[in-house]
C-alpha cells in the first residue's frame, strides 16, 4: 500500500465514518438496551416482590402492587432473630479480608509464574488448577473435622482461610494471564532509568495491572460474598454471613416458604455491592488514564 | 546487549523448549536465582492450597476406601465398614447395589445418567456464556454514555447470593408464575425433562455470564487502540479486526475465563438443587454427592474423587489442546 | 510435553502424604460408631447449662419459652442454638456436629423422619431407666415417630397431619371417601376449575403424599422389622388411585410441579376445589390479602377408602445428645418443652399441633385453632413415615418411582416392583 493511496482511503473514509458513526452508535445503544434489560428484568422482579405485601406473594402483577416495607422490617427484625446488620458486617469482613489476602498472595504467584523462570511451573499451575476441581460439597466435612479439632469452629478464620483458598486458583490464573500480556519492556526501560526492581514494578507495571487487578478483585470478592457452602456449616451466630443469613430466613409458619423477605434480604445485598463497584470503577478507570504511560 | 536478553524472550525460549541448552550457565545460574525468588513468591498460594483443599481432598480419598456403616441387624446400631478396596467406585461405575444392578430410585442408578447431565449442563452454559459474554465485553469496551451504567447492571445477577437467584427463579418459573404471565404459557418448567434443563439453562447462563464478561473486558481493556487504528488503517474489515487482532490478543484472558467456568460448571449443585431437587433427569453429579453424603459419607468420597479425576481430564485436554498458553509457560503468543 | 500429566500428578502425590500424616493425627474422622461407645451411660445425673438446638424459630415460640426456663433455673441456664429454616441444613448441621461428639449440642430438636438414623448412628440417648420419659398423654402415632427398636430415643414435641381442604360453597358436605371425591370433580369441571391437588412435585413431599395413598388403601412401605414390602395389591390400589385421577385431569397436569406453597397458592386464587395439605394453610387462607377462598372454604379429614384415609405424619421431636455433660438438665428442660403448658403455647402463639391429646378438645386451643378436632381424626388414623436408619434411600426410592407413575413413564406395577428393588438396596447396603 502506497502512501499516496493510505491517504487517499483516509480522506475517503472521514465522510464515510461520519455516517457510520451514528450506526455504530444506534447500533451500541440498542445492545446496551438489550443487554440492560436481560440483566436488570429478573433483578427487577427481586425488587417487585421484595415490596410486596406477604399475603400477596403469589400474584404475578408485573407491576408494584402492594407495596410495603415490611419485608425489609422483617429481615432486621431481631425479635424473629434475625441480625442481619451484624450478618452484613460479618460478610464484608470475610469477604473483604479474603479478598485483600488472596489479591496480595495472588499477585506474588502471579508474578512468579508470569515473569520468573523456573522448574515446575508446569506443575505449580497444574497443582493451583486442581484445587477447584473437587466437588466443594465433599470439603466440608473434613474441613469441619480439622477445624473442631484445633477449636476454630465459629471463628472468622474458619471461614475466611478456605474462602481464601477457593477463590486463589482463579485469582493466580487471571494475574497470570493478565502478567504475561503487559509491556515488561517499560519495566527493563524504567530500570535502566535508575529504578530498583520494586520501584519499576511499582510506579510502572502496576498502574498498567490496575484493570485487570480490579476485575481480579471484583471477581474475588463476589466469589466470596456469595460463599455459602463453608459458612453454612462452619460459622456461628456470631459470624454468620448474609447468605446464610438469607436461607435460614423462615415464613410465618412451618411450610411457609419466606420468598419476599428472601427477596428484600436479596436486594439489601446486591445493590450496596454494585453502588460500590460503580464508585471504584470510575475511581480506577480515572486514575488509569491520568497515570498511564505512553 | 547479549547479557541482557530481555527475559520475556528468555522465558519464552526456555519454556519452549522446557530443556536448558548445554553451556549457558549465566541462565542457568539466573534460573537458579529465579527459581528460589519463585518458591518464596509461590510459598503462600500453595501452603493454603495444601491446607484447606489438599487435606480435605486427601481425606476424602483416604475415605472412598472404606466402607460406609452398615447395619448390625442384632444391635439396630450402625458399625464401622472396614476396609472397602474399589467397591465404592465400582458400585458408581458398574452401577452395582449388592451385586444387581442398582434399580431406579437408588442413586447409583443415577451415575451415568448425571454424567451426561452434568456434561451437557457444562457445555452448553459454557458455550452460551462464552458467546454472550464476548458480546457484552464487545459492546462495555465501546465508549458511549451511560457506560459505566452497563457495566454495573452486567454486575447485578452476579452479585446476587446464588441461593436467592435460584429461589428467584424457582419462582419466576412456577407455573402460576411470571415467565408463564408474561408470554402467555402454559409451560410447566419443573415438570418434564427439557422444560426443566432449560429452565435450570437459563438461570445458569444469566447468572454467570457476568463473569465472563469481565474477565473478557479485561483483556480486551489491555489492547491498545493504536492496535486498531493501524488495522483499520490498513483496510482491515470489522470481521478480520476481530479474527485477526480481538480474538488472539483476547485469547488468554478468555481462555482462562472459559477454563474456570468449566471447572465450576462441571460442579453445578444450587441451581438445579433449588429448581428441581435433581428431579427430571437434571441431576448433576455434585447434587448426587450431596444426596449420598446424607447416604454414607464414603461412598460420596468415592464419588467426589470421580468427579474430581473427570474434571481433571476435562481440564487437562481443553488445557494440554485449546488453550496451552492459559497455563502454560509454553508461550506468550500475546502481544508482540 | 508428553510427561506433562505426571507434572501435574506429582504434587498431588506429595500433597497426599503430607494429608495422609495429618489425618493421622486429625481423628474424629469416622462417622457412626456403634451405639455411642461409653457416652449413653455418663453423665445421666450431670447439672447444668446446656444448649437447645432448632430450626429457625418462625414464629418467636422458642425464644419467650427459653426465656421463662432460664428465670425459673439460674444454674442450669439454657443456650438456643437457632439453625436454618431448610430441614436439609438442620440435618447436616446435626450430622457434624454429632460426628465430632460435640458436647454443646445437648438437646435437639429432630424432624420426625430423622430419629431413626440419629438413634441407630448411637448419637440420641436412649431415654429408660433414670432417664425414662413418660408418654402415655401422647398420641399413640407421635410416640411410634420417637421409638426405633422398641427403645424411646425421642419426646415427640410437635405434631402434624394432612387435612383436606374443600370449597363449602361448590361442596356443601364435603367427601368421606376418595371415590366420593372422584365423583364430586364434574362439579370443579362445571366451575371450570382443577378438581383436587396434593404435593406431587419430585421431593420430600411427594413421599408424604404416595405413602397416604398407599398407607389408606391397606398397603405399606417398610414393615416393623424394616423390611420392604410396598409390591402388594393393597400399594397398587391406593397408588393406582392417584395415577387414575392424573389420568383423567381430575388432578391436572400442573399438580406435577406442586410443593405445599404451589398448591396453596393455586387453592387461594379459587382454581382448586379439593386440596390435601398441612393445617398451615388454613389460617393462611383466611387471612392472605390474595386469598379468594377467605370465606368459602372448610376443612375435613382426608378422604379414605371407607373413611378417614390415613394421613402421613409431620412434626418433631426433640432429643438429648449421648455426648451432653449434663442430662439430668436436658431431662428436665425436654419434659419442660413438652409439658402442657408449653404445648398450648407452641399452639396459640407458634399454630404447632400438640401432641397431648386431650388438648385438642380444650376450649382455648380450639377457639384459636377451629381445625384442631379434624386434625385430631387426622392424627388419630395417622401412618408415620417408614421409622427407618435408611430413610434418606427410602424416600428416594419412594419418590422417584411415584414420580416416574404419576407421569405415566411406568406402570404401577413397574413402579411398584423398582420402589420394592431399591429399597431392599437401601436397607441391605
Amino acid at each position: 500500500m502506497s502512501a499516496a493511496t493510505a491517504t487517499a482511503t483516509r480522506t475517503a473514509e472521514i465522510p464515510v465514518r461520519h455516517k457510520k458513526y451514528d450506526w455504530g452508535m444506534t447500533r451500541t445503544y440498542i445492545a446496551a438496551a438489550v443487554i440492560l434489560i436481560w440483566c436488570l428484568a429478573p433483578f427487577y422482579w427481586m425488587v417487585v416482590t421484595a415490596f410486596r405485601d406477604v399475603g400477596y406473594t403469589f400474584d404475578p402483577t408485573f407491576f408494584f402492587t402492594h407495596v410495603t416495607w415490611d419485608n425489609f422490617a422483617t429481615v432486621f427484625d431481631e425479635r424473629l432473630g434475625n441480625h442481619f446488620a451484624r450478618n452484613l458486617l460479618n460478610s464484608v469482613i470475610v469477604a473483604g479480608i479474603t479478598t485483600i489476602v488472596a489479591l496480595v498472595v495472588g499477585v506474588f504467584a502471579a508474578y512468579a509464574l508470569a515473569r520468573l523462570n523456573f522448574r515446575f511451573k508446569f506443575a505449580v499451575m497444574g497443582f493451583i488448577l486442581g484445587a477447584s476441581m473437587f466437588p466443594g460439597v465433599a470439603l466440608v466435612t473434613p474441613l469441619f473435622q480439622l477445624f473442631t479439632s484445633i477449636g476454630w469452629m465459629g471463628t472468622y478464620q474458619a471461614l475466611i482461610i478456605p474462602s481464601i483458598s477457593f477463590t486463589l486458583p482463579l485469582t493466580v490464573y487471571t494475574l497470570t494471564s493478565f502478567f504475561r500480556e503487559m509491556p515488561w519492556e517499560l519495566e527493563e526501560s524504567a530500570r535502566i532509568d535508575g529504578c530498583t526492581q520494586g520501584q519499576a514494578f511499582r510506579k510502572v507495571i502496576l498502574p498498567l495491572a490496575a484493570p485487570a487487578t480490579f476485575t481480579t478483585a471484583i471477581l474475588a470478592f463476589i466469589s466470596a460474598w456469595n460463599e455459602f457452602l463453608i459458612a453454612s456449616q462452619l460459622s456461628s451466630d456470631a459470624t454468620k454471613t448474609v447468605t446464610v443469613a438469607i436461607a435460614s430466613f423462615a415464613g410465618s409458619q412451618p411450610h411457609v416458604e419466606p420468598y419476599t423477605a428472601v427477596m428484600a434480604a436479596g436486594t439489601i445485598v446486591t445493590i450496596p455491592l454494585v453502588i460500590l463497584v460503580l464508585v471504584f470503577q470510575r475511581k480506577i478507570v480515572a486514575g488509569l488514564t491520568a497515570g498511564a504511560v505512553k | 546487549m547479549s547479557t541482557e536478553v530481555p527475559a520475556r524472550t528468555q522465558a519464552k525460549a526456555a519454556s519452549t523448549s522446557r530443556h536448558q541448552m548445554p553451556g549457558r550457565e549465566s541462565a542457568d545460574r539466573k534460573q537458579v536465582t529465579q527459581g528460589r525468588w519463585a518458591s518464596v513468591l509461590l510459598a503462600p498460594t500453595l501452603i493454603l492450597l495444601a491446607v484447606v483443599i489438599i487435606y480435605p481432598v486427601v481425606n476424602a480419598i483416604i475415605m472412598s476406601f472404606q466402607k460406609d456403616a452398615g447395619l448390625d441387624t442384632a444391635t439396630g446400631f450402625f458399625v464401622q465398614g472396614g476396609a472397602a478396596g474399589f467397591d465404592n467406585y465400582a458400585h458408581w461405575i458398574a452401577q452395582q447395589c449388592n451385586g444387581v444392578a442398582c434399580p431406579p430410585g437408588t442413586l447409583g442408578s443415577q451415575f451415568w445418567g448425571a454424567m451426561s447431565t452434568t456434561f451437557f449442563f457444562a457445555i452448553v452454559t459454557v458455550a452460551l456464556e462464552t458467546v454472550l459474554g464476548f458480546w457484552m465485553a464487545i459492546i462495555m469496551a465501546r465508549t458511549f454514555r451511560g457506560r459505566s451504567i452497563v457495566r454495573a447492571a452486567v454486575l447485578v445477577p452476579w452479585a446476587i447470593p446464588t441461593a436467592v437467584t435460584a429461589k428467584l427463579w424457582f419462582f419466576i418459573f412456577a407455573f402460576e408464575g411470571i415467565a408463564n404471565k408474561l408470554f402467555g404459557q402454559q409451560i410447566l418448567w419443573t415438570g418434564s425433562e427439557w422444560p426443566a434443563r432449560w429452565a435450570i439453562i437459563i438461570s445458569d447462563v444469566w447468572k454467570t455470564t457476568p463473569f465472563m464478561a469481565l474477565l473478557i473486558l479485561a483483556g480486551l481493556q489491555l489492547i491498545p487502540d493504536e492496535v486498531y487504528e493501524a488495522a483499520k488503517v490498513d483496510g482491515a474489515s470489522a470481521w478480520q479486526r476481530f479474527t485477526q487482532i480481538t480474538l488472539p490478543l483476547v485469547r488468554p484472558a478468555l481462555m482462562v475465563a472459559i477454563l474456570f467456568r468449566m471447572l465450576d460448571a462441571l460442579r453445578m449443585f444450587d441451581l438445579p438443587y433449588i429448581m428441581t431437587q435433581g428431579g427430571n433427569n437434571t441431576t448433576t453429579l455434585s447434587i448426587l454427592v450431596v444426596d449420598q453424603i446424607r447416604q454414607g459419607f464414603n461412598s460420596a468420597a468415592a464419588l467426589s474423587t470421580i468427579t474430581f479425576l473427570v474434571i481433571f481430564i476435562v481440564a487437562f485436554i481443553f488445557v494440554r489442546f485449546l488453550g496451552a498458553n492459559a497455563v502454560g509457560a509454553a508461550t506468550s503468543s500475546g502481544k508482540k | 510435553m508428553r510427561n506433562t500429566f505426571s507434572k501435574y500428578a506429582a504434587p498431588l502425590a506429595t500433597a497426599s502424604v503430607l494429608a495422609l500424616a495429618l489425618s493421622a493425627c486429625g481423628g474424629g474422622s469416622s462417622s457412626g460408631g456403634g451405639g455411642g461407645g461409653d457416652a449413653g451411660s455418663q453423665n445421666l445425673d450431670g447439672r447444668g447449662p446446656i444448649t437447645y438446638v432448632q430450626g429457625k424459630d418462625n414464629s418467636n415460640v422458642v425464644r419467650p419459652l427459653v426465656d421463662k426456663w432460664n428465670a425459673a433455673h439460674p444454674n442450669e441456664q439454657v443456650t438456643f442454638k437457632e439453625q436454618s429454616d431448610q430441614a436439609d441444613q438442620q440435618h447436616d448441621d446435626l450430622v457434624q456436629h454429632f460426628q465430632a461428639q460435640d458436647a454443646n449440642y445437648d438437646v435437639v430438636d429432630v424432624d420426625v423422619i430423622w430419629t431413626a438414623e440419629f438413634a441407630a448412628k448411637g448419637w440420641l440417648q436412649p431415654l429408660k431407666d433414670k432417664l425414662s420419659f413418660d408418654t402415655s398423654a401422647m398420641l399413640p402415632a407421635t410416640v411410634k415417630t420417637a421409638t426405633y427398636n422398641g427403645t424411646l430415643y425421642a419426646a415427640p414435641q410437635t405434631s402434624d397431619g394432612g387435612l383436606l381442604y374443600y370449597r363449602k360453597d361448590l361442596v356443601p358436605n364435603p367427601p368421606k371417601t376418595w371415590d366420593e371425591m372422584m365423583s364430586m370433580c364434574s362439579i370443579a369441571k362445571q366451575n371450570n376449575i382443577s378438581c383436587y391437588a396434593g404435593q406431587f412435585a419430585q421431593y420430600e413431599g411427594l413421599t408424604v403424599n404416595a405413602a397416604e395413598a398407599i398407607n389408606t388403601w391397606g398397603g405399606k412401605i417398610v414393615d416393623d422389622s424394616g423390611k420392604a414390602v410396598v409390591n402388594s395389591p393393597e400399594s397398587k390400589a391406593g397408588l393406582g388411585k392417584l395415577v387414575d385421577a392424573f389420568k383423567s385431569g381430575n388432578i391436572a397436569q400442573q399438580a406435577i410441579t406442586y410443593q405445599e406453597e404451589q398448591s396453596r397458592q393455586a387453592f387461594e386464587n379459587g382454581q382448586l376445589l379439593f386440596l390435601r395439605n398441612w393445617p398451615y394453610v388454613y389460617n393462611l387462607a383466611k387471612t392472605d390479602g390474595s386469598s379468594k377462598v377467605k370465606d368459602t372454604f372448610g376443612i375435613a379429614p382426608l378422604p379414605g377408602k371407607s373413611g378417614p384415609g390415613a394421613s402421613s405424619l409431620g412434626g418433631h421431636n426433640v432429643a438429648m445428645s449421648v455426648y451432653s455433660k449434663h442430662k439430668a438438665t436436658a431431662l428436665d428442660f425436654m419434659k419442660f418443652m413438652t409439658s402442657a403448658e408449653t404445648e398450648k403455647f407452641y399452639a396459640t402463639q407458634g399454630s404447632l399441633a400438640p401432641v397431648l391429646s386431650n388438648l385438642y378438645s380444650d376450649a382455648d386451643l380450639t377457639a384459636k385453632l377451629p381445625y384442631l378436632p379434624t386434625l385430631l381424626t387426622s392424627i388419630q388414623n395417622a401412618v408415620p413415615r417408614p421409622v427407618t436408619p435408611f430413610y434418606p434411600a427410602v424416600t428416594k426410592a419412594v419418590e422417584d418411582n411415584a414420580y416416574a407413575a404419576l407421569k405415566g413413564d411406568k406402570s404401577v406395577d413397574q413402579a411398584l416392583s423398582d420402589m420394592q428393588s431399591a429399597l431392599q438396596a437401601a436397607g441391605a447396603k
